[in-house]
């Protein structure tokens, strides 16, 4: 998994409330045998005008203009800036899969669905849960070439005024994300004592190392 | 200080170590794969940079989707076809072994693991299919896991776990005629409740378990994860060993005899203490048949359909009127009336050679009924396919009218092209009785292979103990 330390970054704003999973990726993508490869298909019925099918090429779909991810000042976006309960819906780790593979390090709003924010951490994405106030005023404020700089480490994120707003994240999430660690990381930081195991278990059952 | 249960013992020989939590790094010595839990698995190894931990401690095979006809022109269905492609793929990749789907010992991968010795006593077995808890029927920690356990098993040949606590089932006494494994498990299911064992790990003791053969075994353990246990275990004894013996991937010369040492211990001390103890008369045992959309909604062969209005707790009773409504039948029925359309033999709870035997002998020198408009024998694994050739019993299956196909998951979960039409009514000899899992408005009936024959041949349900019995006198 990819740490996530300090960014600063271009921010795209999705002014909608309750985006749901389905929205975010649509069920049908959910037939992939692919966790990567998603992002081309991120918000597929908003983004384009026709419908989109697993394993389809988009680069020659036709686009739906108006979608803020298609307007040319959005482009290399990695913040998401949106509205309440985002990530509602279905379970599914497809729609993290899909913002990561998009592109998004960090998504802002006033509240997230539960089963997602909790995905968002197991994939590298840094949800960010801010008063609705402060998140109406970033949205207020938010012109073109609009980038923030957020700082995992201090707890801060800084708009280009040089305001300071701090945000609140579990302390076990925050030393994972800012390590990169997966649980398979987390469990390979124990390799000697993986190996050490092994060695002594050979010695008891050595048909089971025998090749 | 008390003794250590089966389970406790298991559990400490594959500690790496625990957490201030009480989470534990456990080993895992064998990974079993198959097509479609894998494939994110693989993918995310890929893209993290990783590689397996331990090659040759990965199994795989293609079950659930593959056709049980026509093998030679491959898979119709693209998303299927891609699926089994990508496990090719990834094990070619990764340098992991596949019985590939054209290979004699392709089969249910909860089949092929013990036939191959590759299930053996004392080890940690995982594999991403709930059923997984086949496997502890060797006295062996066997469970399912999910996509992203996959990944990390492959990754670090390692689990994070908690401990589960410890339930005894002990099933004293004699089984009848015609009573099997299957009808054995089904009355556990039905005494304790598809949550009945959830938390915990059980072990099934008792005479009637020990007399089982080690297939017997096998799909007792099988159904642990219908009665709420994510592993279920059995004790080693001879028939454990003289299984093992010769298997391609058991220990041989010195190993084994260093093996056959150590698994001799695996049973819970007499001193062991359990959370808790459930106790089962086999004699009062008689063949069961499902007749709702859980496993627990089972009753003996000889008796009527429950009627929910006498059932005191509100949820079970809403549950009991919404199953009976999905499967079309009336409070009060006598399960011998209910007729049937599909048969269907297979699946990794009865899809063994003495599943194949029990059933080809209630089908000998018969015909189908009228009424059955398909009755399927899938073996469990090629060579599963092949003992049974050799000794007749196809057939025996084919005369009678049954069809006589390649190996796989087929209709246990109708993945393939083998599936109930809506409306159809079953005899399975499958696990899950749930709305839909043999095909969209499908109704399954579970029992053992030789109900499921003698209902073939009976065009409905039929007391096999009372056949058998009336056979004997
Ligand atoms: S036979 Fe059925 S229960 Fe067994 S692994 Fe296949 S689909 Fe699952």
């Amino acid at each position: 998994m990819r740490a996530f330390t300090k960014i600063t970054a271009l921010v795209a704003p999705l002014d909608r409330a309750n985006v749901d999973t389905d929205a975010i990726i649509p069920k049908q993508f959910l037939k992939s045998i692919r966790r990567a490869g998603f992002g081309p298909y991120l918000f597929d019925e908003w983004r384009y005008l026709d419908h989109g099918e697993p394993d389809m090429d988009c680069t020659h779909r036709p686009v739906n203009k108006d979608f803020v991810l298609n307007k040319p000042e959005y482009q290399g976006a990695e913040i998401l800036l949106t509205r309440e309960n985002f990530g509602c819906g279905s379970s599914r780790e497809h729609a993290p899969w899909a913002l990561e593979d998009f592109g998004f390090r960090a998504i802002i709003a006033p509240s997230f669905a539960d089963i997602f924010y909790n995905n968002c951490f197991k994939n590298g994405l840094l949800p960010i849960a801010l008063n609705a106030q402060i998140v109406d005023s970033l949205f207020k404020e938010l012109v073109e070439g609009y980038r923030l700089t957020i700082d995992l480490e201090t707890q801060k994120i800084t708009t280009p005024g040089g305001k300071s707003i701090g945000f609140d994240i579990d302390e076990n999430r925050k030393y994972r994300l800012l390590n990169g660690l997966d649980d398979i990381a987390l469990s390979l930081k124990h390799a000697d004592k993986i190996r050490a195991y092994e060695a002594e278990r050979s010695k008891r059952a050595p048909w089971l190392f025998a090749d | 200080m008390s003794g250590k249960t089966l389970y406790d013992k298991l559990w400490e020989d594959h500690v790496v170590f625990t957490e201030d939590d009480g989470s534990s790094l456990i080993y895992i010595d064998r990974h079993l794969v198959h097509e479609v839990t894998s494939p994110q698995a693989f993918e995310s190894l890929r893209l993290a940079g990783r590689k397996p931990w331990r090659q040759s401690r990965n199994l795989a095979v293609a079950d659930h989707n593959v056709p049980t006809v026509d093998r030679d022109k491959g898979i119709a269905d693209p998303v299927s076809r891609l699926q089994v492609e990508t496990l090719d793929n990834n094990c070619a990749e990764f340098g992991i072994t596949e019985f590939a789907m054209t290979d004699a010992r392709q089969g249910i991968v909860h089949v092929i693991g013990p036939e191959q010795g590759a299930t053996l006593p004392g080890m940690t077995v995982v594999c991403g299919d709930s059923h997984t808890s086949t496997h502890g029927a060797f006295g062996a920690l066997a469970f399912g896991i999910g996509t992203s356990e996959v990944e990390h098993v492959l990754a670090t040949q390692c689990l994070t776990q908690k401990k589960a606590k410890n339930l005894l089932i002990k099933v004293n006494g004699h089984s009848g005629a015609g009573v099997s494994a299957k009808d054995i498990v089904l009355a556990i299911i039905g005494k304790i409740g598809t949550a009945g064992g959830n938390g915990y790990t059980i072990e099934f003791a008792g005479t009637a378990i020990r007399a089982l053969s080690m297939e017997g075994r096998m799909t007792v353990c099988n159904m642990a994860i219908e009665a709420g246990a994510r592993a279920g275990l059995i004790a080693v004894d001879e028939v454990t060993i003289d299984y093992c013996r010769n298997r391609p991937y058991a220990p041989k010369g010195e190993h084994q005899f260093m093996a056959e040492r150590l698994w001799q211990k695996l049973h819970s001390d007499d001193d062991a203490v359990f959370d808790k103890v459930m106790d089962l008369d086999a004699a009062s045992i008689k063949p069961q048949v499902t007749w709702g959309t859980s496993p627990e909604l089972v009753v003996p062969i000889d008796k009527k359909i429950p009627d929910p209005a006498l059932e005191p707790d509100a949820v079970k009773r809403q549950g009991m009127r919404r199953a009976l409504e999905y499967m079309d039948l009336k409070a009060g029925q006598a399960i011998i009336d209910i007729t049937l359309d599909k048969v269907f033999i297979g699946s990794c709870t009865n899809s063994r050679i003495e599943d194949l035997r029990a059933a080809a002998a209630v089908a000998k020198g018969k015909k189908l009924a009228d009424n059955i408009k398909l009755a399927l024998v899938v073996p469990g694994s090629g060579l599963v396919k092949r003992q049974a050739e050799a000794e007749g019993l196809d057939k025996i299956f084919m005369a009678a009218g049954f069809e006589w196909r390649e190996p796989g998951c087929s209709m246990c979960l109708a993945m393939n092209a083998d599936r109930l039409e809506e409306g159809e009514r079953c005899a399975s000899t499958s696990n899950r009785n749930f709305e839909g899992r043999q095909g969209y408005g499908g109704r399954t009936h579970l029992v053992s292979p030789a109900m499921a024959a003698a209902a073939a041949i009976a065009g409905h349900f039929v007391d096999i103990s009372s056949v058998l019995e009336g056979r004997q006198s």
